[in-house]
């Protein structure tokens, strides 16, 4: 086994892991925000890694093979990476700034400085 | 015309990354470089007035947008990683203590807060919930507020991140 072959299972495991924990914490969490930290950052740190192995393994394909369509699925694919954390961080910040403002509170919360606001 | 020339280039460069491996000058074919070519001048005459809208170009200086990837994998991804294990942490001990705080930054200008705002949602356990346009305040919800935090109005934005200081880096590349 190479070890750009290794590193790319590691990737695989460790985006699996984190995307397990997310599902676990969205069962888990008492309300809207908090379940956001477990699904979108957890996913998309788990989905960013999972990207990363295809674009190690075309890496790999191509030493290979030289094959010019691995240079297409990596460059793709870190592209994906790319959409996938800019649409995350903006859809998130939409979906809980939506929540706040139709009334959702966010439970056991110590302290709500945007209630007190009043924005 | 500076904010066409800039949009075209952005666009050309970024067909060219997508139809990259097609041919043999380069790596790419004559057709995709032609096609490229037209449809970036088309897309440039058409979105110039989106990029450029605040007419500032000091972004065009490369010594501010090659920082952006130093910074995105270095003291992002440093910080990103450590807030990743801590909310697994709470995921499986449910030791949380969730609320809405106030950040004060300082940052003017508009990319600077929007570089801030996703950072900050981008790392896990805090979501930029709204901002104050008056006085460019954050409203961050936190996973685990810290002790004693909940009492005082205002907190430093730099107080977020224990490892590196991404607001500064921030102002470095955007203010």
């Amino acid at each position: 086994m190479t070890i750009i072959e290794a590193l790319t299972l590691f990737f695989l495991a460790i985006g699996i892991i984190f995307n397990t924990l997310g599902v676990i914490g969205l069962l888990r969490f008492p309300d809207l925000y908090t379940r956001m930290h477990a699904t979108t950052k957890a996913t998309t740190f788990g989905s960013v890694f999972t990207t990363l192995a295809v674009v190690l393994y075309s890496i790999g394909m191509f030493a290979g093979t030289s094959d010019s369509q691995f240079i297409v699925l990596g460059i793709h694919a870190a592209i994906v990476a790319l959409a996938l954390a800019f649409t995350n961080a903006v859809s998130s910040h939409a979906i809980a700034r939506a929540a706040h403002r139709s009334g959702v509170k966010p439970e056991q919360a110590v302290v709500d400085r945007l209630e007190e606001a009043g924005l | 015309m500076i904010s066409f020339l800039l949009t075209f280039i952005l666009v050309f460069v970024l067909y060219l990354i997508l139809t990259a491996g097609s041919g043999t000058i380069g790596v790419w074919s004559s057709s995709e470089i032609i096609a490229g070519f037209i449809l970036a001048l088309a897309a440039a005459a058409i979105t110039k007035n989106f990029l450029c809208r605040a007419n500032n170009y000091r972004m065009a200086n490369p010594a501010r947008f090659l920082l952006i990837p130093v910074y995105v994998i270095g003291p992002f991804f440093i910080e990103v990683i450590k807030a990743n294990l801590d909310v697994a942490y709470r995921v499986l001990t449910m030791n949380i203590r969730p609320g809405i705080i106030r950040i004060s930054s300082g940052l003017k200008s508009d990319l600077g807060i929007f570089m801030l705002a996703n950072s900050i949602t981008l790392t896990p356990g805090t979501i930029t919930v709204d901002i104050d346009e008056k006085t460019h305040d954050l409203y961050i919800h936190n996973i685990n507020v810290g002790e004693g935090d909940e009492l005082r109005p205002v907190i430093e934005d730099r107080e977020l991140f224990a490892l590196a200081n991404l607001p500064a880096w921030i102002r470095r590349i955007a203010e």
